[in-house]
C-alpha cells in the first residue's frame, strides 16, 4: 500500500490527459553507456553566462576536474566527466532552439576514468554540521544546475534569503515518453531523500513535499519507503494531467496558491527542485562529485530499444541513440525533451547537456503536420485547457496582427508555452509559435531600446566630458596665465586646483592594467555608488558637469560616469519591469554577513558576492574588460527574467 | 527546413474542425428523425435542398475568391445548412430551402471572408432573411403526425396558435383546452424537443460544446417564464411550453452553440446563452414574430465581442492576493 500522506490536494485549472508512452522506455534498469571518442562540453549548459575555460587545449584532465569556472551569479562550472585530454576549444553544434553553434570544450577520454586524487572541495558526509552556505558553495563549485530541463544554477535556489517553508520536489514528469525522473525516483530513492535532506537543511525549511504522478506507482513505493522515518518529508501523489509538472501547477496542486505572476515560487515561501538535482547535491555535498552525468531517457517510436542511461555529459546523442538499438527507418522528428515542450534537434551530433532529460525520436505518423492550420473559429477549446488561464485565441489574433502590447496586456508573458492550446485547437494552429514569436519580437523591441538609451546616454556623457575636459584645460591656462603673473609681480603661488589633480591621481586608486583584482573590485563598487547618487539625475549630465564629477576619475579611454549612468538606466529599466531587483552592493567584497537575516541584508550579500565572483580569487586575473556596468545590469535583468519566466525549472 | 514551423508542441493533433462538424451532424440525427417522423418527408427534402445550396454557395464563393474550394470539406457549410432546414416549415416550397442555404452561405459567411470571420450565426442570418422576405411561407407549419399526409392542411405551430389566442382577447388557459392544440401540437414538439435534448447532452458528453451556453439559453428563457407565468399564467405559457415549443432545444443547444459567432470566454459565454434566452422570451412573449430565437441569436451575435471583452478570464497568478503573509 502507498502511504498517503496528510496532504491536501488542489489541483489546477485546465490541462490534459495525454497518452502515456512512458512504458516505451521503462521495462529495463537505467542502462549504462561506455565512453564516446571524445565528449563535447558546451560552455553554457545552462541559463545565465557561459563559462570560461580554466584549460588549454593539450591539457590532461582527470574525471571531477573543472574545465571552465562560471561567469557571474547565474553561471556555472563545467567538469571533466571522465580523464583524458583536451583536444579542442571551438565553437560546435550544440542541441539549442537557435541551432546556432557555441563554445565547446572538447575532451578525449584515456579510458581510465581516473578521478582527480582529491575532490575539489571537501567532503561533507555529515551536512548536519555544514552550514547553509557550506552547502551552497559546495553546490555552485559542483556545476549543479535544475535538472529538468530548464537548467537554471541551483546554488542560486539554495540561496533564496528568504524564508522558505516548504521544499517541493517536482517528480511530477508529466511530458508523455518522458521517464528519467521516474526511473531515478524508483532506483535510487534513498540518494534523492538524502539530497533532500541536505538541501532542506541548506534552506532551513520544516517540510518537503515529492509531488509524483500516481501513473508512477514503483517511484511512488519506492520513495515512500526511503522517507518514511523522516516526519519533514512526504510522498504526495498527484494525479496524471499534462502540465502537472509545470512548477506553477504544482505548487497549485499541492498548496493550493498560485505563483504571482512575474513573481516566483519564493514569494509563496516555496522552493521547488527536481528529484535529480536535489540527487546532484546531496553527491555533490556528501561524495565531493560534480555534476558529470545523468539520466537520460531515450525513447520514441523509431527508436529500436528504448531505454533510460546513466550518461556522462557531452556524449554525442549519435552514440546514446546507439546504445539504444539505433533508430529505425527516418524518425518523423528528433527532439531534446518531451514532445509538448521539447524542441527539434537539427541532427545528432549534439551533444548531451545538463538539460538534456530526453533524446525522443518520433516516428512520422505521430508528429503534428505543419502548414494545415486553418482558420480559428473561435470553439475556445484553448481557453478551457489553458493552465495559465489565459485567453490563447486572443493572444493568437494579437500576435498576429503584430498587436504585441495588446498581446502583453492580456497577459502574453504568463503563457508557459505548455502547448495545450495547440494540442486541442481543431483548427491546428500552431499557437505556441505565435506566442514565442509574440515574447521574442518583444524582447527585441525593448533590447534594442535599451540598447539606444544607452548609446544616447554614452553619446551625451562623452559631449559632457569633452566639455569638461576643454573647460579644465582653459582654466588650467588661466591659472597659469595668473600664476605667470603673479610670479612676474613676486605674489606666492597658488596651491594647486584639485579638478586637475584628480586625474593624476586616478592610475593611483584605480589600476587599469590586469594585476589587481581587489582594487577593480573596489573601483566597480565605487562606481555603482556613483551609479546609485547618478539615478535621480541621468537627464543633467550635460547641463551640470559638476554631477559627474563626483564620479571616481576616468581611467584610460573609458568613460565610468556614462557607464554608471547607463547601469543606473537598465537598472531602473529592470526595475519597472517589475522585478525585485536585488540592490546593488554599496561596500565591495564584503563576503559574509552573519547578522543579516532581513531580507535587505541578505539582497546585499547576493550582490556583494555577484561582485566577488567575477573575481574568482584563483582565477587568473586578466579581466579588466568583462566589466560593462550596462551589460551586467541587463544580463542580470535578464537572468531574472529566465528564472521568473522558465519558473519551469523542473517541467521536463 | 523552416524551423519557424517545427515550434512545440509536436504531437499530432486529433480533433480537426470536420471532426466538430461531424459530431454536431450526428448528434443532430435524434432530432432529424423525431422530426422526420412528426412532420413528413418534408424535413428530408429541406434538409436536402438546404445542404446542397450551402454546399454549392460555398463551393462557388471559394471559387470566386480564389480560394482552395476543397477545405469545404471542413463540413461547416452542412452544417448551415442542416441547421438551417430543420428550423423551416417542413411543407415549404423548393425555392425556399434553396434561397435559405444561399443567403446563409453567402450573406452569413462568405461576405465576412469565410469560415472563423461571421459575427453571425450563418443558419440565422438565411433564417432571418426568408422570415423577413417571405414570411407567410415561413409561418405555415403543418401539424404533426399530418405532415405524412399529401393535403396535410398548414396550421399554425403551437407558439403561434398561443399568440394569435391571445391577441384575439383569449386566455392561455382556455388555448391550452382547446380539443387537439394538447396532442397535436405540444406533445409533438415535446418529442421533437426531447430528441434534440438527447443529441444536445451527446455534444456536452463528447466535450464538443461546453455548458455555459445551453444552460445560459435555458434559464434566461426559463427563468423570465417562470417570473411571468407566476404573476399571470393567463397571459404567459409555463417555462416547460417555452422549453419544449419551437427552436428552444435546437438553439440551445445547435445554434446559439456555434463557437464562430458566440463568446469564447466561460463568463462570457453564460451572459450570452442568458441573452438569448432572455431576448427570445421577449421576442415570443411581447414582440411581433412567434418564435424569437433567430433574432435573439443574431442580437447577442452583435454583444458577443463587447461580452468577450469584459469577461476576460482570471490569469494564473493575478488579481488573488496570493502571497504569503
Ligand atoms: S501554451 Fe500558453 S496559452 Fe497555450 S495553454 Fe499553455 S499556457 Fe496557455
Ligand atoms: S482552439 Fe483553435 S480554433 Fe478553437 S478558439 Fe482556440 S485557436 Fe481558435
Amino acid at each position: 500500500m502507498i502511504a498517503e500522506a496528510p496532504i491536501r490536494l488542489y489541483g489546477f485549472h485546465g490541462g490534459l490527459h495525454l497518452d502515456d508512452r512512458k512504458s516505451l522506455a521503462t521495462g529495463q534498469p537505467i542502462g549504462e553507456v561506455p565512453l564516446p571518442d571524445a565528449l563535447i562540453l558546451p560552455l553554457s549548459q545552462h541559463i545565465g553566462g557561459a563559462a570560461k575555460p580554466r584549460v588549454k587545449v593539450g591539457d590532461v584532465v582527470r574525471r571531477g576536474q573543472t574545465v571552465a569556472d562560471p561567469q557571474g551569479v547565474v553561471s556555472s562550472p563545467v567538469h571533466a566527466p571522465t580523464s583524458g585530454r583536451i583536444v579542442a576549444i571551438e565553437p560546435r553544434r550544440v542541441p539549442h532552439p537557435s541551432g546556432l553553434k557555441a563554445d565547446c570544450v572538447v575532451l578525449e577520454p584515456d579510458g581510465l576514468d581516473q578521478w582527480l586524487d582529491a575532490p575539489e572541495w571537501t567532503p561533507l558526509p555529515d551536512f548536519t554540521a555544514a552550514s547553509g552556505e557550506q552547502i551552497r558553495v559546495i553546490a555552485r563549485a559542483a556545476g549543479i544546475v535544475g535538472l529538468g530541463g530548464a537548467a537554471f544554477p541551483s546554488a542560486i535556489k539554495l540561496n533564496p534569503g528568504r524564508v522558505v517553508d516548504t521544499l517541493i520536489i517536482n517528480g511530477a514528469e508529466c511530458e508523455p515518453y518522458i521517464s528519467c525522473d521516474q526511473m531515478l525516483m524508483t532506483e535510487q530513492a534513498d540518494e534523492i531523500v538524502l539530497g533532500i535532506r541536505v538541501v532542506l537543511h541548506a534552506l532551513g525549511a520544516p517540510r518537503c513535499l515529492i509531488g509524483v504522478e500516481d501513473n508512477k506507482p514503483a517511484a511512488i513505493r519506492a520513495l515512500s519507503r526511503a522517507c518514511e522515518k523522516d516526519a519533514h518529508i512526504h510522498v504526495v501523489v498527484v494525479p496524471t494531467r499534462y502540465p502537472q509538472g509545470g512548477e506553477k501547477q504544482l505548487i497549485q496542486t499541492l498548496a493550493g496558491l498560485e505563483v504571482p505572476s512575474e513573481g516566483l515560487p519564493l514569494d509563496l515561501g516555496i522552493v521547488c527542485h527536481n528529484p535529480g538535482t536535489v540527487r546532484a547535491v546531496g553527491r555533490a555535498v556528501c561524495l565531493g562529485e560534480p555534476l558529470i552525468e545523468r539520466i537520460i531517457t531515450v525513447t520514441g517510436e523509431a527508436v529500436a530499444q528504448p531505454r533510460n542511461f546513466r550518461v556522462r555529459l557531452g556524449t554525442p546523442m549519435r552514440h546514446l541513440v546507439e546504445q539504444a538499438g539505433g533508430l529505425k527507418g527516418t524518425p518523423g522528428r528528433l527532439l531534446m525533451g518531451g514532445p509538448m515542450m521539447g524542441f527539434a534537434l537539427p541532427n545528432l551530433d549534439v551533444p548531451v547537456i545538463k538539460a538534456t532529460n530526453c533524446v525522443l525520436a518520433l516516428a512520422p505518423e505521430t508528429i503534428r503536420a505543419t502548414p494545415e492550420a486553418q482558420p480559428c473559429i473561435r470553439c475556445g477549446e484553448c481557453v478551457t485547457v489553458c493552465p495559465s488561464r489565459l485567453l490563447p485565441q486572443q493572444l493568437y489574433w494579437h500576435a498576429r496582427a503584430r498587436e504585441f502590447e495588446a498581446a502583453e496586456n492580456l497577459n502574453l508573458f504568463d503563457c508557459i508555452e505548455c502547448g495545450c492550446c495547440a494540442i486541442v485547437c481543431p483548427s491546428h494552429i500552431p499557437l505556441v509559435q505565435y506566442y514565442r514569436f509574440a515574447k521574442t519580437e518583444i524582447h527585441a523591441a525593448e533590447a534594442e531600446k535599451r540598447e539606444a538609451d544607452a548609446a544616447r546616454l554614452r553619446h551625451e556623457a562623452r559631449l559632457a566630458r569633452i566639455e569638461r575636459e576643454e573647460r579644465a584645460k582653459e582654466e588650467a591656462r588661466a591659472r597659469k596665465k595668473a600664476a605667470l603673473a603673479a610670479a612676474k609681480s613676486g605674489a606666492p603661488t597658488p596651491p594647486p586646483d584639485a579638478a586637475p589633480a584628480k586625474p593624476a591621481a586616478a592610475p593611483a586608486t584605480a589600476p587599469t592594467g590586469d594585476d589587481d583584482p581587489v582594487a577593480i573590485a573596489m573601483a566597480r563598487a565605487q562606481a555603482r555608488r556613483s551609479a546609485n547618487n547618478a539615478v535621480p539625475a541621468p537627464a543633467s549630465v550635460e547641463t551640470e558637469p559638476t554631477a559627474a564629477e563626483t564620479n571616481p576619475p576616468t581611467p584610460a579611454d573609458d568613460d565610468p560616469v556614462a557607464r554608471a549612468i547607463a547601469a543606473a538606466k537598465a537598472r531602473k529599466a529592470a526595475k519597472e519591469a517589475a522585478a525585485p531587483t536585488p540592490s546593488e552592493a554599496p561596500q565591495a567584497p564584503a563576503e559574509d554577513d552573519p547578522v543579516a537575516k532581513a531580507i535587505a541584508a541578505a539582497k546585499a550579500r547576493k550582490a556583494a558576492k555577484a561582485a566577488a565572483t567575477e573575481i574568482p580569487p584563483d582565477a587568473p586575473a586578466t579581466e579588466s574588460d568583462a566589466e560593462d556596468p550596462v551589460a551586467k545590469a541587463i544580463a542580470a535583468a535578464k537572468a531574472r527574467k529566465a528564472a521568473r519566466d522558465t519558473a519551469a525549472d523542473n517541467r521536463e | 527546413m523552416n524551423r519557424d514551423l517545427i515550434s512545440s508542441p509536436h504531437l499530432r493533433v486529433q480533433p480537426n474542425v470536420r471532426g466538430v462538424m461531424l459530431r454536431v451532424l450526428a448528434a443532430l440525427l435524434p432530432g432529424i428523425a423525431v422530426f422526420t417522423g412528426l412532420f413528413g418527408p418534408g424535413v428530408l427534402l429541406n434538409l436536402l435542398w438546404c445542404i446542397a445550396a450551402a454546399v454549392l454557395t460555398e463551393i462557388t464563393v471559394m471559387a470566386l475568391r480564389g480560394r482552395d474550394w476543397r477545405v469545404i470539406v471542413d463540413g461547416s457549410a452542412v452544417l448551415t445548412g442542416a441547421l438551417l432546414a430543420l428550423a423551416l416549415p417542413p411543407d415549404a416550397p423548393w425555392w425556399l430551402p434553396v434561397l435559405g442555404g444561399f443567403f446563409a452561405v453567402s450573406l452569413g459567411k462568405q461576405v465576412y471572408g469565410g469560415i472563423g470571420f461571421n459575427p453571425f450565426n450563418p443558419a440565422m442570418v438565411g433564417y432571418v432573411v426568408l422570415l423577413i422576405s417571405f414570411p407567410v411561407a415561413m409561418t405555415a407549419w403543418p401539424s404533426p403526425n399530418l405532415g405524412w399526409a399529401t393535403d396535410a392542411v398548414s396550421q399554425a405551430t403551437a407558439l403561434d396558435h398561443a399568440r394569435t389566442a391571445l391577441t384575439q382577447g383569449r386566455t392561455l388557459t382556455e388555448v391550452f383546452a382547446d380539443p387537439g392544440f394538447e396532442s397535436a401540437s405540444v406533445r409533438g414538439w415535446l418529442w421533437v424537443s426531447l430528441a434534440y435534448l438527447v443529441g444536445g447532452l451527446f455534444l456536452l458528453q463528447q466535450r464538443t460544446i461546453r455548458w455555459q451556453i445551453p444552460l445560459g439559453v435555458l434559464l434566461g428563457m426559463g427563468l423570465m417564464a417562470l417570473i411571468f407565468w407566476g404573476i399571470d399564467s393567463d397571459r404567459y405559457a409555463s417555462p416547460l411550453f417555452h422549453w419544449t415549443s419551437g427552436a428552444a432545444m435546437l438553439g440551445a443547444f445547435f445554434i446559439a452553440t456555434d463557437p464562430v459567432s458566440a463568446s469564447t470566454t466561460p463568463r462570457g459565454r453564460l451572459i450570452f446563452g442568458l441573452g438569448v434566452g432572455v431576448l427570445t422570451w421577449i421576442i415570443r412573449s411581447w414582440g411581433g414574430y412567434p418564435d424569437g430565437f433567430a433574432f435573439a441569436v443574431l442580437l447577442m451575435n452583435i454583444l458577443a465581442p463587447t461580452i468577450d471583452r469584459y469577461t476576460p478570464t482570471r490569469v494564473y497568478g493575478t488579481g488573488r492576493r496570493m502571497e504569503r503573509p
